[in-house]
């Protein structure tokens, strides 16, 4: 892309520190963007990139010495109404909207912040609203409250807010996370024609490939500290890891065949109508098997089904040969199967409590003694595994949340594992994890798989499944449209098979 | 219309069950369906519904308030020993001292919460034992019945005969209720920090972002509920023509189950003054309608008991999906 | 070996903080205001009036760990304590029989789990929010009550009735050792039961504990059920307490329950607390009563007096928070 505006920064920043309970989040950071350019900001979890946007839009305020240049004139810090009154607008990962609220007024919410006590402008709101929808050639019902709509309408609805009076600079953090690829298509075309029409967009994702598809210039963060700026003509997605990580990673196929091992687990015509039909397949001892496929696919909610806390509409699920049918997770847990959830925040591990508890939650019935919970014996549980899993804690009382991601993954599968599975399901399970702990999360699961469990390993990052699966099927629209063997078929092939 | 009745569930379902319950009540008694009654229901009502949209305002910012009705009882004390000290007085110095009295005993349960970082409901449960310990301890439990003409003269704004001889009228309860629903309506609906109290409420991360302050929206809050208590403490003390400290006690459940019937929601960011109106005025018809059948008044707080549970359990289940219960909803389904 | 005892103590001495510090503060507060303050008198008069609101406040405890509130706990332990009295009324009055009394209380028991097994099933399963269903069932609970006494007294028990309020075993008031097995009743199922450990797990996140393969429902049905039960007993209690049952005894325990547990460390929130600190809460709270007793106040200056303990040990807790993190991110 070329710069419209010339090569002056239209927002800079310099001498950006700041500490939260004593650990510096950013250190001698600086950062800028051109008018007309997508400039892409990288880094791991806890680098230091939402901070930094948090920071330019004055949600936080840096330490003293921290210089933002913004249009020519030099502020020393920001404060949310005066960015937005600015131009400086964000879509934030979690969207910040208000789900009892209507699509008008969240769109608008800028309307009825600041400027004292002032009545409400309806008409005003609901104009603002509808012209920032035209612009991105959508229609909503903008008098309905945002709850009535789903996740990726709502995506568009934070879109076009930050779209609402003259946008200069526009934040997008991890905007594509929960879209269909379709929807995420028409949304990098937003992204070109708001850089054309001279904005400024600074797109944060951890999908490298988007990365590389969009941006023009490239800022990774490392540790709260700047790595560099560098022009993304040339760049690869393993020059970026790296930079990223600091270090380097060399990726191998690990496919081998399993045929000559028992059968665990039969699938045949499993469907449940709208989610998904038809599917078949069986997966043997030591077998990884990897479904992968767009979001919406129905691979959650065929693993759900596998755990027992969906019920299927027909077809039967064989384990060892016997055709099982449950009525909760826990009688499929007692059978041996264990479902590692996508969304470890908030259904995978209960972050307030200890690593302790949620290590031994699923397998309380292995540490009653004399019908009582006894304590030796779940101190005995969870120095084994965190011993075996290699999980770097303080103490095991400790909430999990103090863990990194990587380490509460780690706490997660070792939860499963205490459980003795003979089926292990692995949904998205490097979602949130650095990327240089993913290869040790993988090393995990290879070494799982050599002691003999069956794993299913979904993902919607098709190297992921290359890289660590035996098998590949691929999901779409409910249905299995193929299936891959890493060792016959290229990266490139199963990549241009999925994201179509 | 149709859209309304959408996106107004909780208030449409409870338009259709007052309006069976009405017509129920006016096949089985003959004095329910007249306008004498209904006024009678509105003067009635109005000291509960003054305080339902005082609470309303908290709920939807999020908060929940134990301490309001007990607050109410120590602005009539305070009321009643300022019009004695300065002897005399009317309508509009009453109304601004219960008014700053509840503003002030409201601003400290804000002040708490704000500078402590603990629930509302710890907060409150513990001003809801200070305001009635102490309250009690210097009144000494003795109730006040001289209290000033002005006070206890009843206000009649309009009266009629009817044709069967008996009179209708609305009193001064009923105008004082009407302009607080009206200014509480303004309030969260037309004005700019109304609509920062909903935001606060629903996602209270999001508001920061947009640089709310979430301070003021505390103070806004609770000064509001504050301001309603007052009024009501006063009102109250006007109906019932004497000031007894312990008469408002409990008072705070019945309002905050009326309200939440109403479609408020305990966590935020939802809620409107007419279905807190509506869920104020089905307990009250419920129990006017039991009073005109004959129905033993010990049998009435039993039956508008079990009148809630089911609603709630009839409301809760039917839209489960769309309520995120507590923190936690559950993302796969 | 030390850091293994630290290790072991960390997280009781941590739990213990603040009621701990609220016990030591009333003890040396009146111990220095009235000289017979540390006497037997002080210690019999906490000992008997203690356990009616140490019974409704476990069976607070619970609940509030889940994350709810049993609005319902006064109300439902007048019903029980109702259901003792009709049975004795019915069978003899001052002459029935101890066998009638067992039966009557085994019946209580029943109608306090009762009241609190409809709660939790409409709590498990509509979702609907706790304070609600509580608060309904509680005004539901009270019109039950006065509409079949009229709003009157339930008394004439036999004789043997009278101890259970008022006599001592070893020089313990009978109450206080009731309350005292209960209270190890509740340690032992919140740190050592499973039902205990999912009670917490369900305070902090429901959903994950339900991806976790624990029976969510069951959990919460079985808490509001237990709930009941022990209000059954703080229900037997009071009646023999009063000599006699009316609706509306206890009522102004029920948001000094929530006082006490709030006192004894329980988050609102739910997912955290323990039996044991909030029983030392409410000995501080009774310590106090009976303290301010002993100066000549009355029991509502204790009231007020209760509410300024917590909001007193709230500012303890953030000013200890505030040092130690000297308040460093200006994350305003």
């Amino acid at each position: 892309m070329d710069q419209p505006a010339g090569d002056k920064p239209l927002l800079a920043l310099r001498n950006i520190n700041i500490t939260f309970g004593g650990v510096r989040a950013l250190r001698d950071v600086s950062f800028e963007v051109r008018a007309g350019e997508v400039h892409c900001l990288a880094g791991e979890n806890g680098s230091g990139k939402s901070t930094l946007i948090k920071i330019i839009t004055g949600v936080y305020r840096p330490a003293d010495g921290a210089e933002i240049e913004f249009d020519g004139k030099r502020y020393s810090h920001m404060s949310p109404v005066f960015a937005h009154a600015r131009g400086i607008k964000v879509i934030w990962q979690d969207l910040a909207l208000f789900s009892e609220m209507s699509v008008a007024e969240n769109i608008a919410f800028s309307e009825v912040v600041g400027r004292g006590v002032r009545l409400v402008d309806y008409a005003r709101i609901r104009s603002i609203a509808l012209d920032a929808l035209a612009r991105l050639g959508v229609s909503l019902d903008v008098d309905l409250p945002l709850k009535q709509f789903a996740i990726a309408q709502r995506q568009i609805v934070a879109i076009a807010r930050a779209l609402v009076g003259e946008a200069r600079v526009v934040f997008m953090d991890e905007p594509t996370a929960s879209l269909t690829q379709s929807e995420t298509d028409n949304l990098l075309a937003i992204v070109r024609n708001l850089a054309a029409s001279g904005v400024a967009v600074v797109f944060v994702s951890h999908r490298l490939a988007e990365v590389l598809e969009i941006s023009s210039r490239l800022t990774v963060l490392r540790d709260g500290r700047l790595v560099g700026v560098y022009p993304t003509a040339g760049m690869t997605q393993s020059r970026i890891t790296e930079l990223m990580t600091g270090r380097t990673f060399d990726a191998k196929v690990r496919a081998a065949s399993r045929d000559d091992r028992r059968v665990v687990v039969e699938v045949d015509k499993l469907t449940r109508p709208g989610q998904f039909s038809d599917v078949s397949f069986t997966l043997r001892e030591g077998e990884t098997l990897g479904i992968t496929g767009l979001l919406g696919a129905g691979r959650t909610e065929l693993a759900m089904t596998l755990f027992g806390m969906l019920k299927p509409a027909s077809g039967t699920v064989r384990l060892d040969g016997r055709p099982v049918h449950f009525s909760s997770n826990r009688a499929a847990i007692d059978a041996g199967i264990a479902y590692l959830s996508e969304d470890r925040l908030s259904l995978g591990l209960i972050q307030a409590q200890s690593i302790a508890d949620n290590l031994v939650i699923a397998s309380l019935r292995k540490i009653l003694s004399g019908g009582l919970l006894s304590p030796g014996r779940k101190r005995d549980l969870v120095d084994r595994w965190v011993t075996d899993l290699g999980v770097k804690i303080g103490r095991p009382e400790d909430a999990i949340s103090t863990l990194s991601g990587g380490n509460q993954q780690r706490v997660a599968i070792a939860k499963w594992l205490a459980t003795e599975p003979r089926l292990l399901i692995l949904d998205a399970p490097t979602v949130g994890v650095d990327v240089g702990a993913r290869a040790g999360i993988f090393d995990i699961v290879a070494q799982l798989a050599d002691s003999g469990l069956a794993i299913i390993l979904i993902s919607d990052e098709v190297p992921e499944v290359y890289f660590n699966a035996d098998r590949i099927l691929h999901m779409a629209q409910g249905r299995i449209v193929g299936s891959y063997d890493p060792r016959t078929y290229s990266l490139h092939d199963i990549e241009a098979a999925v994201y179509g | 219309m149709a859209k309304f009745f959408r996106t107004h569930a909780t208030e449409t379902a409870l338009l259709v069950v007052i309006a069976m319950i009405s017509l129920i009540l006016s096949f089985a008694t003959d004095r329910y369906f007249t306008i004498g009654n209904a006024f009678d229901l509105l003067n009635t009502s109005s000291v509960n519904i003054i305080f339902a949209v005082g609470l309303l305002v908290v709920l939807i910012a999020g908060g929940i308030d134990i301490s309001f009705a007990v607050a109410a009882s120590v602005v009539q004390y305070g009321v009643a020993l300022f019009i004695g000290w300065i002897g005399g007085g009317n309508w509009a110095i009453g109304l601004v001292v219960a008014g700053c009295i509840g503003v002030a005993l409201g601003s400290i349960n804000a002040g708490l919460i704000q500078m402590l970082g603990i629930p509302s409901i710890v907060v409150t449960i513990s001003t809801f034992n200070i305001f009635f310990g102490f309250l009690m301890f210097f009144t000494k439990g003795v109730s006040i019945y001289d209290l000033p003409d002005w006070l206890t003269t009843r206000v009649v704004l309009y009266e009629r005969q009817m044709a069967d001889g008996s009179w209708v009228e609305i009193s001064l309860p009923v105008l004082v209720m009407v302009l607080c629903v009206a200014a509480t309506w303004a309030l969260i609906t037309r004005t700019t920090v109304g609509r920062q109290l909903y935001a606060f409420g629903d996602n209270p991360e999001g508001a920061r972002r947009f640089g709310i302050n979430i301070a003021f929206m505390r103070f806004l809050a609770f000064g509001w509920l504050g301001l309603m208590a007052g009024i009501a403490g006063l009102v109250q003390a006007h109906y019932a023509q004497e000031v007894v400290p312990n008469a408002l006690y409990g008072r705070e459940l019945d309002v905050l189950a009326a309200v939440v019937l109403g479609g408020a929601r305990l966590g935020g960011g939802k809620g409107t003054v007419l279905g807190c109106v509506l869920g104020v005025m089905l307990t009250q018809i419920t129990q006017n309608g039991l009073n005109l059948m004959g129905v033993s008044p010990f049998a009435f707080k039993m039956i508008v008991g079990a009148i809630i549970l089911v609603a709630i359990t009839l409301s809760s289940s039917q839209i489960e999906r769309l309520l995120p219960f507590r923190r936690h909803q559950g993302t796969t389904r | 070996m030390s850091a293994l005892l630290q290790r072991l103590n960390a997280p009781f001495v941590r739990d213990m903080a603040g009621p701990g510090f609220a016990f030591l503060a009333v003890l040396i507060a009146f111990s220095l205001a009235s000289p017979q303050f540390l006497s037997g008198a002080t210690f019999g008069s906490v000992a008997f009036q203690l356990p009616e609101l140490g019974l409704l406040t476990l069976a607070m405890l619970m609940p509030i760990i889940t994350g709810g509130f049993n609005l319902a706990v006064t109300f439902t332990a007048n019903l029980s304590g109702l259901t003792v009295a009709w049975i004795l009324r019915a069978n003899g009055g001052v002459d029935a029989s101890p066998m009638v009394f067992a039966i009557a209380v085994v019946a209580a028991i029943g109608v306090g789990a009762l009241a609190g097994f409809i709660m939790g099933l409409v709590i498990a399963f509509t979702r609907a929010h706790p304070i609600l269903v509580s608060l309904s069932m509680m005004i539901f609970l009270r019109g039950l009550g006065e509409f079949l006494t009229r709003g009157g007294d339930v008394s004439g028990f036999p004789d043997f009735v009278h101890p259970i309020g008022h006599g001592s075993i070893l020089g313990i008031p009978v109450p206080m050792l009731v309350f005292i097995l209960c209270v190890i009743a509740w340690h032992v199922v919140l740190t050592r039961s499973r039902l205990g450990f999912s009670t917490y797990m369900i305070g902090s996140n429901i959903e994950a504990t339900r991806y976790s393969g624990i029976n969510t429902r069951r959990v919460v049905i079985l808490v509001y059920t237990l709930s009941g039960v022990m209000c059954a007993i703080a229900g037997i209690i009071m009646m023999a307490r009063f000599n006699s049952v009316r609706v509306g005894h206890g009522e102004s325990y029920l948001l000094i329950t929530v006082l006490a547990c709030f006192l004894g460390g329980v988050h609102p929130d739910g997912g955290f607390g323990k039996a044991l600190p909030v029983f030392v809460a409410l000995i501080d709270l009774q310590m106090l009563s009976s303290g301010l007793n002993i100066l000549g106040a009355n029991q509502h200056l204790a009231t007020a007096v209760w509410g300024l303990l917590l909001i007193t040990v709230m500012i303890c807790r953030w000013l200890v928070l505030h040092v130690r993190f000297n308040l460093a991110p200006d994350r305003r």
